[in-house]
Parts: C-alpha cells; sequence; structure tokens
C-alpha cells in the first residue's frame, strides 16, 4: 500500500463503465432486429452475418470496460 | 471397412500422441507433492492469461460444438444457431459475477460453488443440494461428450459400444494420473488442431459448394419443402421465444457448472479472468461458422450414418461431411480434433464433479479430518466413477438431438443460480428459502421434461428441453426452454419463502464472508499465497 489514497477507499468492482456490459447481453437477445433473410452479406443472410456482427460489439465492450476498470 | 483405413490410422496415431502427452504433463510445472486437491484438482491455482484462455476455452467449446450444435442447425434450422447469442451474451454477464467469484474463492480457499454457499449461507445442506445439483447436471454434458467420439467411430465404420468405452479407459487413466493438468496441457493441442481443421473446413467446403449464397439457399429450399412448422432459414412465431430463452439460459447456466468454474479459479488474478472474458469471444466467431457447418451439409448432400435403431443418426453428421470432402488423411486429423476436443472437456468436467463431491460431501459427512492426500485419492476416484456414470448415460439413453443432453443438464444446473450467482450479490436470501426455491424448481423442470416428447421416436417423456406453453392452457404453438421457466418458479419461491420464513422468525444462518472479500486481489494480505511451484 504505497499510495495513501488507494488504501483507505475501500475497495469495490462499481464503475459507470459496467453499464455498456448491456449492451451485448441485450442486443442479441432482440430478433426482430435480425430475422430476416434479406438483406444479405457476402451470401450470408441477415439472419447470420449481423448475430456474427454482434461478436465484435460483445468484444469491444468487454475489452473497453476491461482497459478502463483494471 | 476398408474405404476408412487412412483415417483409420491418422485417427489412431495422433489420439495416441496425445494421450501420451497427458502422461507426461503430471510432471510439467511439478509440483513437489501432486498429493493434495489444490495441486491435483486445480494445477496450483496459478496459471496466467493464455493458460487460462486454453483452458476455459478448452472446455466451453466441446462435442456440443462440433456435432450437437451443427446436427440441430442440419435438422430445424435457425433455431440452432442460437449457441452463437449464447456465447455472445454470456462474457459481459459473467463478467463481474467471476471476479467476484475469484476473490471471494481466494480468500477462504473455496474450491466449488458449494464451498461458497455454505460459507455464505452458513448451511450445510445447502452446500449439500448444490453439490449434487451439480454432480448430477454433469454427467449428461459428459455424455454428450461421449456422443461425439461415437459419432467419429461410427462414420469410420466402427459399431457398437466398445471403442467409445476404449476411449474413455485412457481417458480415465491419464486424469488419474495427472489431474488437471492433463487437459491443460493437451488443450493447446487441441484447439490448435480445432482451428487447422476449423479454417480447412469453413473455408475449402464452400468452394467446393458453389460459394455461401447456395449454400443457404439449399438449406432454405430443405426448410420450405419441409412439412415441420419448427424448422426454417429464419426463426418463426412458435420458435422466437425458445430462441431467446435457450440462448440466455444456457449463458446463465454455464458458469454455474463446476467444471467452468475449475479453469477460472485457477487464473492468477482478477485481471487475467477479465482479459479473458475480452479475448473469449474470439472463439465464438469459429462456433458461429461450425453451426453452419450442418447447412454445408444439407448443401452437399450429406446422408447420415444410419445407427443400430434403424434411424438415422443426425450427429454423425459433420464427421461424414467431413468424409465426404476431405482427402481420407486430413478427415483422419479432422476426426482426431473432434474427439481430443470431447475428451479434454471430459476430463475437466470428471474432475470439477469429483473436487464436489470430496469437499462437499467426503468431507463434510464422511470423514471429517481427511487429510490431503485422502481428499486427493476420493477425489481421483469419484472421477472414475463420474464418467462411469455418464458411459451409462449414453448406453441408456437415446435423444433425437444430443444436444439436449446438454440442455436438460443445463434445466437442473440452472436451479442453484439464486445460492450461487445472487449469492456474490446479495445475502438477503434466507437459506431455507434458497432450498424451497430449488426444491421447487427443480420439480417443475424435471416435470416439464417429463411433458415433453420426441416426435421420431415415439417417446412420449424425456424428448428434448423445449416446452409447449399449450400444456399451461395457452391456445399457441409457442414453444420456451423449459430450464428458463423452471428457474422462474424457483426465483419467484426463493423470495416468497425468505419472506415467509424471516415472518415466522426461522433462524437464518451466518456469513462467513465480508464484504471486503469480493474485492480482493493478488498481493492482497488476505488472498492465500499459493506456495505451489509456480516459476513461469
Amino acid at each position: 500500500m504505497t499510495n495513501p489514497e488507494s488504501a483507505q477507499k475501500p475497495r469495490s468492482d462499481r464503475s459507470p463503465w459496467n453499464w455498456l456490459l448491456f449492451l451485448p447481453i441485450v442486443l442479441p437477445l432482440l430478433p426482430f432486429l435480425f430475422n430476416s433473410d434479406e438483406p444479405r452479406l457476402f451470401g450470408f443472410p441477415l439472419f447470420y452475418w449481423l448475430q456474427l456482427a454482434f461478436i465484435i460489439v460483445g468484444v469491444s465492450c468487454t475489452t473497453l470496460v476491461y482497459r478502463m476498470t483494471r | 471397412m476398408s474405404g476408412h483405413t487412412t483415417e483409420l490410422v491418422v485417427f489412431s496415431v495422433l489420439f495416441l500422441l496425445v494421450s501420451g502427452m497427458g502422461f507426461v504433463a503430471a510432471r510439467w510445472r511439478r509440483p513437489d507433492n501432486i498429493e493434495s486437491l489444490n495441486e491435483w484438482g486445480l494445477g496450483g491455482r496459478n496459471f496466467g492469461s493464455w493458460i487460462t484462455w486454453f483452458l476455459v476455452g478448452g472446455d466451453l467449446y466441446t462435442a456440443y460444438t462440433f456435432v450437437a450444435v451443427p446436427a440441430l442447425v442440419f435438422g430445424a434450422g435457425a433455431l440452432g444457431f442460437y449457441a452463437l447469442p449464447y456465447t455472445v451474451v454470456i462474457y459481459p454477464m459473467v463478467f463481474l459475477v467471476l471476479t467476484r467469484m475469484w476473490s471471494v474463492s481466494h480468500v477462504h480457499g473455496f474450491v466449488t460453488p458449494a464451498d461458497f454457499v455454505r460459507a455464505r449461507f452458513g448451511s450445510p445442506t445447502l452446500a449439500l443440494v448444490v453439490a449434487i445439483t451439480g454432480l448430477v447436471a454433469t454427467m449428461p454434458y459428459i455424455a454428450l461428450q461421449l456422443v461425439g467420439i461415437e459419432a467419429v467411430l461410427k462414420t469410420m465404420g466402427i459399431t457398437g459400444h466398445l471403442p467409445i468405452i476404449i476411449a474413455f479407459a485412457i481417458l480415465a487413466a491419464y486424469t488419474y494420473q495427472s489431474g488437471l493438468r492433463a487437459p491443460a496441457l493437451i488443450a493447446f493441442v487441441k484447439d490448435t488442431l480445432i482451428y487447422i481443421v476449423i479454417l480447412a473446413a469453413v473455408i475449402y467446403i464452400p468452394t467446393q459448394l458453389g460459394g455461401w449464397e447456395s449454400i443457404f439457399d439449399a438449406a432454405k429450399a430443405k426448410f420450405d419443402a419441409s412439412p415441420s412448422q419448427s424448422d426454417g432459414l429464419t426463426l418463426n412465431a412458435s420458435n422466437q421465444l425458445q430462441y431467446i430463452t435457450l440462448a440466455f439460459g444456457s449463458a446463465l447456466a454455464l458458469f454455474l457448472y463446476p467444471h467452468s468454474l475449475t479453469g477460472v479459479l485457477a487464473s492468477r488474478n482478477r485481471n487475467v479472468i477479465k482479459r479473458n472474458m475480452s479475448a473469449l469471444p474470439a472463439y465464438s466467431f469459429l462456433l458461429g461458422l461450425i453451426a453452419l457447418l450442418g447447412f454445408m451439409a444439407i448443401a452437399a448432400g450429406t446422408k447420415p450414418v444410419v445407427g443400430a435403431n434403424g434411424r438415422p443418426d443426425g450427429n454423425t453428421i459433420v464427421p461424414v461431411l467431413f468424409d465426404q470432402m476431405f482427402p481420407d488423411w486430413f478427415a483422419g486429423v479432422a476426426y482426431a480434433a473432434i474427439a481430443i476436443g470431447a475428451l479434454v472437456p471430459a476430463a475437466i468436467m470428471s474432475i470439477a464433479a469429483a473436487n464436489l463431491f470430496t469437499r462437499n460431501i467426503y468431507r463434510e459427512y464422511l470423514n471429517k479430518d481427511a487429510t490431503d492426500a485422502q481428499e486427493a485419492k476420493v477425489s481421483k476416484i469419484t472421477s472414475l466413477v463420474v464418467k462411469v456414470g455418464a458411459v451409462l448415460c449414453i448406453l441408456i439413453l437415446d435423444p433425437q438431438f444430443s444436444i439436449d443432453l446438454q440442455l436438460i443438464g443445463g434445466v437442473i444446473i440452472l436451479q442453484t443460480l439464486p445460492s450461487v450467482a445472487l449469492g456474490l450479490y446479495t445475502r438477503w436470501f434466507h437459506r431455507s428459502g434458497l432450498i424451497t426455491g430449488w426444491a421447487l424448481g427443480l420439480g417443475a423442470g424435471l416435470w416439464m421434461l417429463y411433458l415433453i416428447p420426441n416426435p421420431v421416436s415415439g417417446k412420449a417423456h424425456f424428448g428434448g428441453s423445449a416446452f409447449g406453453l399449450s400444456n399451461l392452457g395457452f391456445d399457441t404453438t409457442m414453444t420456451i426452454y423449459a430450464g428458463f421457466l423452471a428457474l422462474a418458479v424457483n426465483l419467484v419461491v426463493a423470495v416468497l419463502a425468505t419472506l415467509a420464513f424471516r415472518a415466522m422468525k426461522v433462524a437464518d444462518g451466518g456469513d462467513a464472508t465480508s464484504r471486503g472479500d469480493y474485492f480482493a486481489d493478488e498481493g492482497d494480505p488476505k488472498v492465500k499465497p499459493m506456495d505451489l511451484t509456480g516459476t513461469h
């Protein structure tokens, strides 16, 4: 405990950044966003390519929260 | 079957090579004494980011991914793709929960979820309930891994149950010898093999089938022609709710399994976990593409192997597709990848189930003064017993989609969520309220599973995990994941029963944890130094 301030403050995992985690939790659970064949991308129906794209949203959000709260 | 000779040889060589590595693993990062539960069961608890990534990834991406999900996509289309949103939702959801679990476990030396529950709610009974639930729920999940190996062997022309029993004997032997070290080292080989096979599959196979466009068109044509209401290239009114609840329910269930926690607890500190929760979705992209192997099989006109019961075995769809599309030697490599990919998680699951039994049943009820060596011994033996239980599941059960084995396990394990996951956040629940909620939730879950028929085999009960809302009197064809509904029952009952027990002033247990324990990190004086090997 070299830093006296951090020694006094009780530890917590609270952070406003954590709210960002809700985005990738909620998005994939809303089928009206992606439940369609058209438009296709590289031959993939919307249903498939958009849900694959949600992975990028997930990685971005969790990475950002990790960086900001570590 | 002479047509499969090359495949068999390549498969056998790779498989034996990897089994050999398992034995060597006992000497890797060797501790002074492996005869303790911390060492055998958690590999000394000081794995860094990379090993944790492989370890956690290794037990999440399994025969479930390679065999069960594509089989469901092949048979039902869009519904089977729920496995993708499942893995997208899960990491942000457990990001904070697992770091809390890591901290409190390292402060108090918890190895299993039941250890935590016992200390948090001061209730050995609740801990016993959680431990038994974990043990039972793990068995069908291990059975699913066996089905995966079985599918590969069937495709190579080997029939009957003998090969699977031999494979499991090998697994049992090296897990017994090396504990968590065996699967951790093998996970590297397994993932390397899997990446090679998957990249080959998703790049090469579509070029042979006229591109993704025609693959999806072929799938669409099949589902348009099929009379079934539950399949299609996209979701319909009756299975949307099921899709969401499957994805969400599976995500809630995953980290309640004792085996997923094993990999997490073996991490060195909180940041290792957080970093992994950010990096693990890299597997999800592959998982999505693997699921689409089901559509590739449709486009390629793949016919599943007909099983001993005269019905085609949908689980063989991916192995047969590989046999059709790849040269023999590479099909052999792919089969080895699938089989090893099933062995690693099966090892991890059985170790975790064994830890659970030893800590929360053996030491709690059978031998209170057990020494470290005795505990390790009991764990080793239990891990064998659990594997035998899973083999029996295979010999006795015959589900339409093998994925239902995992989903039925999910219905069971979800009932520990209020005690384990919510328990990390609140001590509001009364211990007896949690037990009441667990009992009624489990009862409701089993009742729903009992009512679900298997349309293919004609069996009236335990035929799947999609519960028709019409059973509750609703005028609809909508279905919902039984585990989700059962968890809702559990939560409502737990809340009401807690209020009732409080009102009646029934004694509640104490809480051995304090608030700060949930945020402690490596270097904190409360976090027990792991006096083990650990030179990196």
